[in-house]
């Protein structure tokens, strides 16, 4: 089985952001950048699958040389080789999906894994675009995953609840937190990680049809009032929710 | 011009975020001068779809069929992308629900339309409607415009008003859509729901719990607070980090980004990341110990005091004001 798992290179999620001068993208200096966290679900995911099935992994990410960082933490944790789509331009969800599906295409896959969303665009579309691209079903934001004889199992979230999805190879995953417990790369994992093959490739580029035209703060909170220090001060709490706040 | 807006239905019964995107679809092709078209995609729909009227919705297309009971990602997209064609759609409007955020990519891909994703405001600009959406889980805010010639917008559940007006009359008519076993790649086979309290994504109210509770067996005090106020229960990172809460219940970065009218943070001290899943909310109330936590900066209201003797009191309080 191929197992091709997509990972992203991401500010910490401790970062504080800030907007840098451009007004449309964050100040880079002095951030941490790492694997996507539902990632590590993701690359989890397409090891579980190879030790059933046998096969292999790749995982594959699209930006500039700073994503080789996270390639290796994928191999670290036991994937077997990377790819770099290498591309330092500002793309939208629509171009970095279609020259993913172009090069996925090319590769063969049975099995694409995405986290369900990356945590800096955050905007969860990627992995269905890829599947549509690639004319494979998709299951998103899964927290179970069985698969026996070519057929597949699925739990996914949904509000207040799950939905129990069927479908079968090939496909496209895309990972929430819940699904297993991603293993911590070893330290012969994190040795082997640095020989192994990481392929540069230039993607194919796209016209973006999502433009940024501003990045900002969110408006700050007016500092708020501590109204007590002990349970005296509830009915002055509830009085507040009531006739200021008017939420109860 | 055309607007087509995508209502959202589990079991037969529209979803409140279903009124919301009518509503707010409904304002913008008024603004355009633009035809608009509600579409239902599911099985025996007639009877409920009244309920869109009070919202503006006065024509309906229905998609009925017993395969389109349950949600299928590859049925439900060819769907309504044959739909929007048929209707020459230039603007498609859905939620930001676990539904809307699967299918919409499906459809962009389909009609190369570019989507303006988990919307939290909308302002038109010109003929554009500019969209503003969190990025870093709200840590920042980005305005974008949609490029291409056919434009989508999902909406973030609870976020957008859907206030019932004067219902006029519906005209439906029924779709035809050819369905194959082939376009059921994959289904919905088993829905679970988890019993009594709303979702954290969907409540108005959301009672939530941290480190400060000190132990699982102290959750049932948000529990109980949760169930006076009919809320949501939510919990942080750590929490969940620890197995005290199942992780759909997480606020934060790495959990749900959530913008309900009231949240009441019993015990988080406020980690960036659980501030930039929450501090969107309407109202913010923090119960801490500790009066120099970084939750007091986000909180209208606060309690600097022993959460096991406020949320109790504050428990008793609600119950006496709601008569309950």
């Amino acid at each position: 089985m191929k197992i091709i798992v997509c990972v992203n290179h991401v500010p910490d999620t401790e970062t504080k952001v800030k907007v840098a001068p451009d007004n449309k993208s964050i100040d880079r200096a002095g951030v941490n950048f790492m694997l996507s966290p539902y990632d590590e679900f993701a690359v989890e995911a397409a090891l579980k699958l190879k030790e059933q099935f046998g096969g292999e992994t790749i995982a594959m990410s699209l930006g500039g040389d700073t994503h080789k960082e996270t390639l290796r933490k994928a191999l670290a944790m036991g994937i077997e080789k990377a790819v770099l789509l290498k591309d330092d331009a500002v793309r939208d969800s629509y171009s970095v999906a279609r020259a993913l599906a172009d090069e996925l295409k090319t590769m063969s896959p049975d099995c694409v894994l995405f986290g369900k969303q990356s945590i800096d665009y955050y905007d969860e579309q990627i992995p269905g675009l890829v599947a549509e691209f690639l004319g494979f079903p998709s299951v998103s934001v899964i927290v179970k995953l069985e698969a026996k004889d070519g057929h597949i199992t699925c739990e996914r979230e949904i509000e207040g609840g799950h939905e129990t999805v069927e479908t079968k190879f090939p496909v496209v995953l895309s990972a929430q937190k819940g699904l297993n417990e991603p293993r911590y790369p070893s330290l012969k994992g994190i040795m082997a990680a640095k020989t192994k093959p990481i392929e540069e490739k230039k993607p194919a580029a796209y016209s973006a049809l999502v433009e940024v035209l501003d990045m900002k703060k969110p408006p700050p909170k007016a500092a708020g009032k501590i109204i007590g220090t002990d349970k005296t001060a509830v009915p002055e709490l509830v009085r507040l929710l009531h006739e200021e706040a008017k939420v109860i | 011009m055309n607007v087509v807006a995508f209502a959202e239905q589990r079991e037969g019964k529209f979803k409140k975020v279903a009124f919301e995107v009518v509503q707010t679809s409904k304002k913008f092709a008024d603004q355009l001068g633009a035809s608009h078209v509600t579409v239902a995609i599911g099985d025996n729909l007639s009877s409920a779809l009244a309920l869109l009227a009070p919202y503006g919705a006065s024509k309906v297309i229905t998609a009925e069929d017993p395969r389109l009971q349950q949600y299928s990602t590859t049925a439900y997209a060819k769907v309504l992308a044959e739909i929007a064609k048929r209707e020459k759609a230039d603007i498609i409007f859905l939620p930001a629900s676990q539904m809307g955020k699967d299918l919409a990519p499906r459809i962009g891909a389909k009609l190369e339309a570019g989507i303006a994703a988990d919307c939290v405001a909308l302002n038109l600009k010109g003929a554009d409607i500019i969209a503003t959406r969190p990025v870093y889980a709200g840590k920042a805010l980005i305005d974008v415009v949609v490029k291409s010639a056919v434009k989508i917008f999902t909406l973030r559940p609870n976020v957008f008003t859907a206030t019932p007006g004067s219902a006029g009359t519906i005209a439906s008519e029924k779709a035809t859509v050819e369905l194959t076993d082939a376009d059921f790649t994959s289904k919905v086979t088993h829905v679970s729901v988890n019993a009594g309290r709303p979702d954290v994504t969907e409540a108005s109210i959301i009672v939530s719990g941290g480190r400060g509770l000190k132990g699982p067996e102290h959750f049932h005090l948000v529990e109980s607070l949760a169930d006076t106020l009919g809320a949501a229960v939510g919990a942080s990172r750590a929490v969940v980090d620890a197995g005290w809460r199942p992780h759909d219940e997480q606020v934060g970065q790495t959990g749900k980004t959530v913008s309900p009218s009231l949240y009441i943070a019993c015990g988080i001290s406020g980690a960036v990341q659980h501030l930039a899943g929450m501090s969107s909310s309407k109202y913010i109330v923090a119960i801490n110990k500790d009066k120099d936590a970084p939750i007091f900066q986000v909180a209208d209201y606060g309690i600097a005091g022993d959460l096991f003797e406020v949320i109790p009191a504050l428990n008793e309080e609600l119950k006496k004001s709601l008569g309950k």
